[in-house]
């Protein structure tokens, strides 16, 4: 069982969640996620870890209530405890001394960002973050990347906030005018591919960070294969960081969509469940029916 | 041993053999010769005593029985029911040509679920604790051997699983059909009983360090973590939609629930035909989960013949009950997929057996023909290697071929202090020989702590048999 300490609502989509984990805690880098299963009859999920406390033993995580399971998850308050969490997962971000370094962040993809910017910078990287979202509400962590940002950018499909167009027109310009070393890129799979696809004829090397279907995420079931340069890798204990400029994002894409009718069955019936309930009541830490 | 219908039991998730009943199992304990110099024992990779088990049982006394063999072998109710007895106990029974051999493994089986019935819970002699902490990495066959004979001996036991249940491939690969959920969690409370603690969701090598684990104080360490990632064919279309590692498919089943999706939250595709690639136990329990899902058509395609399958006997006999059906002598070569990206059908070369290979079986080769197998689902079960994790994490340890660990007959690797056993250090092979070599780890663990280095000082040695 691990206890969640806080949890805060970022925006009506995304909830941040500090959770009790101090072995995980005390290795986990930036990059790196956890793979978490709510209850005895939860699926496992893959999670990045956006924060990590060593000296408190906590983790942060950030998600967006896109399914049944975040949606579940969201609705746990401080105290409750979620029944399964494993990790730190995945290779670790390479972190040197790069030079101009571009963070590129996609909605709730920019919560993969943060750790990796503040790892980047503690190597005196000058780093230009770009956050992009549909709109306003789902740009998150704005003031923390601020922080240690050298120059941080927004835009938003509906011009709400910052600049309104897409993050690869942000990126554009950047590259055009600075020299750029790296640059990570991390969000849905159309705007990483957008930005892989800006960067190649400009040789920057560009990492996106993959988020296929996991199953165990331990390296063992392969559900999580992914196509990197014609040869099958695996995300969960290769990745997730791959070159962008290798990965097929169209098997990828194919690959995420291919449980899309059992993923609206199951958070169907997971609404219909809550509001027979009545919404939102009491709960009881780690068990089902949170609602 | 008596089964299930095979009709009734291909729509269920339940157990397919019935075992035996108490008057079977004295009666087929009563065919057993009681030789001088048992052949079977020599045929069990943990050398159970075999006819002094057996004759417990003739004479009615099951827990006795039952303490005989858990003196060998701690998991009977699980060996019983997966173990190959066909290669092993059982193929070298001096009755085998006559009238057939003596079905020790039902015997066992029997025994060890009369007890669990009967609620009786018999511990064995235990030594007073000693103090000296080790670690088990896994929570498989191999580990728990290793934990439940040190436990045995006094030490402090932990076990540490990377996944959320324990069990190993015994939870997330072997379906409940075969290998019933209950049984593997009373097996694996009785090590609890003999003071063994298991921490879940901890990954050594990423959660906690090796060397972490011997700055906390812990002695030595085992590594039992198994051949858990999937190899796959290189051939083309292996990442469409509806094309399942075995070891994937069977998680969803197994450990995660997927056949009872929604009220189990992850899900599993059902497919009206299905291809199973693969002979070995991992293949026929794919194929037989998948009829369970509700597959009309099930096809198992192995590039030899029914001669050289890998698999356990009995499966075969029992898939081929089901409905399974084979196609010998077929390499899948492509599979071929629709406009979305999904499985559409497997198109295979027809193969003859040629000259013997490194196995001693006769190798496949193309005959130049081929043919196109219409189904919706690939399931690859063609084998397993190395999980990378742990063993990359762990500086100058030595491996062998594609990252199997390297370990001396006792389960001593290069470094001090770290032994290692079972499938990491062998390739995939069977649930006992990882036993056994839990076994032989045990003593030369507690052989290292004790400081009696070199030879094993207790009497059995162990052959490197496999099932």
């Amino acid at each position: 069982m691990f206890k969640i300490l806080e949890k805060e609502s970022i925006s009506p989509l995304v909830d941040s969640m500090t959770v009790d984990a101090p072995y995980i805690a005390g290795h986990a880098k930036a990059g790196n996620f956890v793979v978490l299963r709510l209850h005895e009859k939860g699926e496992r999920i893959p999670l990045t870890i956006a924060d990590a406390d060593r000296e408190k033993g906590t983790i942060t995580l950030l998600f967006q209530k896109v399914g049944k399971t975040t949606e579940e998850l969201g609705m746990l308050k401080p105290g409750n405890a979620v029944r399964d969490i494993a990790g730190p997962l995945g290779h670790a971000t390479p972190i040197k001394k790069y030079g101009h370094c571009v963070l590129v962040g996609g909605g709730i993809g920019s919560a993969t960002l943060y750790p990796i910017l503040r790892a980047l910078k503690e190597k005196h990287n000058r780093i230009t973050v770009i956050l992009g979202a549909r709109t306003i509400n789902l740009i998150v962590w704005e003031n923390k990347f601020r922080e240690y940002a050298n120059e941080l950018m927004i835009t938003t499909d509906d011009g709400s906030s910052g600049r309104k167009g897409l993050v690869t027109e942000a990126l554009k310009d950047v590259i055009e005018k600075k020299r750029v070393a790296l640059v990570i890129a991390v969000g849905p799979i159309r705007m990483m591919q957008a930005v892989s696809e800006l960067t190649k004829p400009y040789s920057v090397k560009t990492l996106v960070s993959l988020n296929p279907i996991m199953v165990e995420g331990t390296g063992m079931c392969g559900a999580c294969r992914v196509n990197i340069a014609g040869k099958t890798r695996f995300a969960c204990v290769e990745g997730p960081e791959f070159d962008g400029h290798e990965v097929d994002f169209q098997e990828l894409a194919s690959r995420l969509n291919f449980y899309r009718e059992e993923e609206a069955q199951s958070l169907q019936q997971f609404r219909r469940k809550c509001k027979r309930k009545g919404g939102k009541g009491s709960l009881r830490p780690g068990t089902r029916g949170s609602c | 041993m008596r089964f299930r219908n095979p009709e009734k039991r291909k729509t269920d998730f339940r157990e397919v053999s019935l075992g035996l009943t108490q008057r079977q199992a004295v009666e087929e304990a009563g065919r057993c010769l009681q030789c001088k110099k048992p052949r079977c024992v020599a045929g069990c990779p943990v050398e159970i005593d075999i006819p002094q088990f057996i004759s417990f049982v003739k004479e009615k006394d099951y827990p006795g029985g039952l303490k005989k063999i858990r003196e060998f072998n701690m998991l009977p109710a699980i060996c019983g029911r997966v173990c190959p007895q066909e290669t092993q106990c059982q193929g070298k029974c001096i009755l085998g040509k006559k009238s057939g051999p003596v079905s020790i493994g039902a015997i066992e089986r029997f025994v060890a679920d009369y007890a669990a019935a009967s609620g009786q819970i018999e511990l064995p002699d235990m030594k007073s604790p000693n103090s000296h902490k080790v670690a088990v990495i896994g929570s498989g066959p191999a580990g728990l051997t290793v934990a439940a004979d040190l436990a045995k001996w006094g030490y402090d036991i932990t076990v540490f699983e990377a996944l959320h249940e324990p069990g190993g491939v015994l939870t997330y690969g072997i379906p409940e059909f075969r290998l019933p959920k209950k049984i593997i969690q009373r097996e694996i409370e009785f090590v609890k009983n003999l003071g063994v603690k298991i921490r879940l969701n901890f990954l050594i090598g990423r959660t906690q360090t090796v060397e972490e684990l011997f700055d906390e104080g812990y002695k030595a360490i085992f590594i039992g973590v198994g051949a858990g990632s999937p190899k796959f064919m290189g051939i083309p279309g292996e990442n469409l939609n509806n094309v399942y590692f075995a070891s994937e498919f069977l998680t969803r089943v197994n450990l995660m629930k997927a056949h009872k999706f929604p009220v189990y939250d992850t899900p599993v595709k059902k497919a009206k035909n299905v291809a199973v690639i693969g002979g070995g136990n991992v293949a026929m329990d794919s194929a037989r989960t998948a009829l369970r899902l509700g597959a009309e058509r099930v096809f198992i395609v192995y590039r030899r013949t029914e001669k050289e399958m890998p698999s356990r006997h009995e499966e075969v006999e029992n898939a081929k009950e089901e409905g399974i059906e084979f196609c010998f002598l077929s390499n899948p070569k492509e599979i071929l997929g629709d406009e979305k990206g999904r499985v559409q059908a497997l198109k295979c070369d027809r193969m003859a057996l040629g000259e013997p290979d490194e196995s001693g079986r006769r190798r496949p080769k193309r005959t130049g023909e081929d043919f196109i197998l219409d189904v919706e689902q690939v399931i690859m079960a063609i084998g397993q290697t190395s999980n990378p994790i742990l063993v990359r994490s762990i500086k100058r340890l030595k491996l062998w071929g594609e990252g199997y660990i390297k370990i001396d007959r006792d389960g001593r690797t290069n470094l001090k202090g770290i032994f290692a056993g079972g499938d990491i250090s062998t390739g995939a092979a069977t649930v006992i020989s990882a036993m056994g070599a839990g076994k032989r780890a045990a003593r030369a663990i507690d052989d290292f702590i004790m400081g009696k280095k070199g030879v094993s000082t207790r009497e059995t040695g162990g052959g490197l048999s496999k099932g």
